[in-house]
């Protein structure tokens, strides 16, 4: 009863950091130790939600408080499948959960998707986020529209980023170098293409009547994009959700608006449309989209099907694509090849083909049921990977290996601490809630740095 | 009046478990609970504890009289919520 059980928790995103805290303030409590590949903790906490949506960032203080003020130690700057090995982890850990996300995206599978000036979205994001990986991303944007592929709460970030002033998003933690290229762009229009149509957009109706309400920016809408067909009609009445509903309310009184005068720049949203190829010599000059209808196929689920035929083309530069995220395998570890997760009963990594339990090995977050929710979804999915890692923790075997795992330098918990208090007194003197240290090297020594 | 939940909200639900009048919905379980993009409070049922501002981790609730500008709307679609789900 009384053997000390240890834990590596690989990803210090918020599924990793729910199922930290929950390890820790359970009865078992045992020693949690959380690997990360950056220096940085909490994953897309820091490096996806937008720097104009700061108020979400204080959920870190809770992690801070939770994760490391519970105890548990931080190996930033290791990554696992690099620097050190599933099969060593399984050596000095009664338990291995892994909490590494979707770090890749969807393609398109068109003509020229990659052309320069053709981007997944999530890599924008990480350039103005400040993500290390993404700071030599230099995304084109020295044209005057862009498109986005897409429209869940991805796409509105990215407009909103796009189009916001300068001066408003010098007041956030926006990187450095994303607010002066920001400052350059000559984007003056951000047309948003959703395959489905208005009452299955993916925004959630707070993103999108923030769109309808930036200063100096036009929402445009047109009448005839905001109408529903039949089959969305009939869905909206039958089992509409409150945001859908919110959502066909919100575009259609943005339809019915007038033109804004003097507005600095645009976001058009455009439902039923798809994209079929990008056109250029060098560099993307146009998308060519095509019409959609929908229809409900046996499962109820309503299906885009695109019409042969007549196509649009828009002149553009830049092109976003917004249409998800997608995990990547881990060596050693069973891997889901037609759902991109780890092969799980409920958080128990299992084998993919007998569906037997992978003794010790576990999973939560988006490596687990696939990049959907929000933030607060992962509690819920690590409680259910914590409740069952507790259930075998008494009969998981002990590691050969008693003590710590020989790794290389790395950032601790201090060290992510006194990086912390590096960014945020630099953006005191500013205004700002902080200023992002945005490459390893910069990172590595503010850790460094006494507290 | 009563409590709002603002567009911040990401379902961390720890104020339903700190509210003792049960007013926010939609609870785990509850057949809208995965769909919805946050929780709300139900006006009828509030009474003003602040229980659940405290708990809040990213200070998405806010007394009927502090809402800030940029969320005053979140009122009525906090109360439209629980008008429509009847």
């Amino acid at each position: 009863m009384s053997r000390r059980t240890r834990v590596a928790v690989v990803g210090a995103g918020p599924a990793g950091a729910y199922a930290a805290a929950q390890l820790r303030a359970s009865r078992a409590r045992p020693d949690v130790d959380v690997f990360e590949r950056l220096p940085t903790p909490w994953g897309l906490l820091r490096g996806g939600v937008a720097p104009d949506h700061q108020e979400i960032k204080a959920l870190a203080d809770t992690f801070e408080a939770e994760v490391f003020g519970r105890g548990c130690r931080f190996f930033g700057g290791v990554e696992v499948g690099t620097d050190v090995h599933h099969a060593d982890l399984m050596r000095h850990y009664h338990a291995v959960v892994y909490a590494v996300g979707a770090r890749s995206d969807k393609t398109l599978g068109i003509e020229n998707e990659h052309l320069p000036g053709s981007l997944p979205a999530t890599d924008f994001v990480g350039w103005f986020n400040g993500h290390p990986d993404r700071r030599d991303l230099d995304p084109l944007l020295d044209v005057r529209r862009a498109v986005i592929i897409g429209n869940g709460n991805v796409a509105a970030d990215v407009a909103r980023i796009l189009t916001r002033s300068v001066d408003e998003l010098a007041r956030t933690d926006i990187a450095d170098h994303a607010l002066a290229a920001l400052r350059e762009s000559r984007i003056e229009e951000v047309v948003v293409l959703g395959r489905r149509g208005p009452a299955q957009a993916a925004f959630t109706s707070a993103e999108l009547r923030e769109l309808g309400h930036m200063d100096g920016v036009e929402l445009r809408v047109a009448p005839e994009e905001a109408e529903l067909d039949l089959v969305s009609t009939e869905w909206l009445d039958e089992e509409g959700t409150f945001t859908a509903r919110r959502n066909v309310k919100l575009l259609r009184e943005f339809a019915a608006a007038a033109p804004q005068a003097g507005a600095r720049a645009r976001i058009v949203l455009r439902f039923l449309r798809s994209p079929v190829a990008l056109h250029g010599a060098s560099r993307v000059e146009s998308i060519e989209i095509a019409r959609n209808v929908l229809s409900r196929d046996e499962a109820g689920t309503i299906r885009a099907r695109t019409l042969d035929g007549e196509t649009e083309t828009i002149e553009c530069g830049l092109v976003l694509r917004s249409v998800g995220y997608r995990a990547v395998p881990l060596p050693g570890v069973p891997f889901d090849e037609r759902n991109y997760v780890l092969p799980n009963d409920r958080g128990r990594v299992v084998d993919g083909d007998t569906r037997a339990v992978v003794p010790g090995v576990y999973a939560v977050g988006w490596i687990k049921r696939g990049p959907t929710g929000i933030l607060g979804t992962n509690k819920r999915d690590a409680e259910e990977t914590v409740a069952r890692l507790l259930e075998d923790i008494d009969t998981l075997p002990d590691p050969p290996e008693a003590g710590d795992l020989p790794l290389p330098d790395h950032v601790s918990a201090d060290g992510w601490r006194a990086i912390d208090t590096t960014e945020t007194s630099a953006g005191e003197a500013l205004d700002r809630p902080r200023v992002k240290l945005t490459t390893v090297d910069e990172l590595v020594d503010a850790a460094r740095q006494p507290a | 009046m009563a409590y709002v939940i603002a567009g911040s909200c990401v379902k961390d639900d720890v104020c339903v478990e700190v509210c003792p009048a049960d007013c926010i919905h939609p609870t785990r379980g509850a057949p809208d609970f995965e769909t919805a993009e946050q929780l709300y409070i139900d006006p009828e049922t509030c009474i003003d504890c602040d229980a659940c501002v405290e708990a809040c981790p990213v200070d998405a609730i806010f007394a009927p009289n502090e809402v800030p500008a940029k969320w005053q709307h979140f009122a009525e679609v906090n109360a439209d919520f629980f008008a429509e789900r009847l």
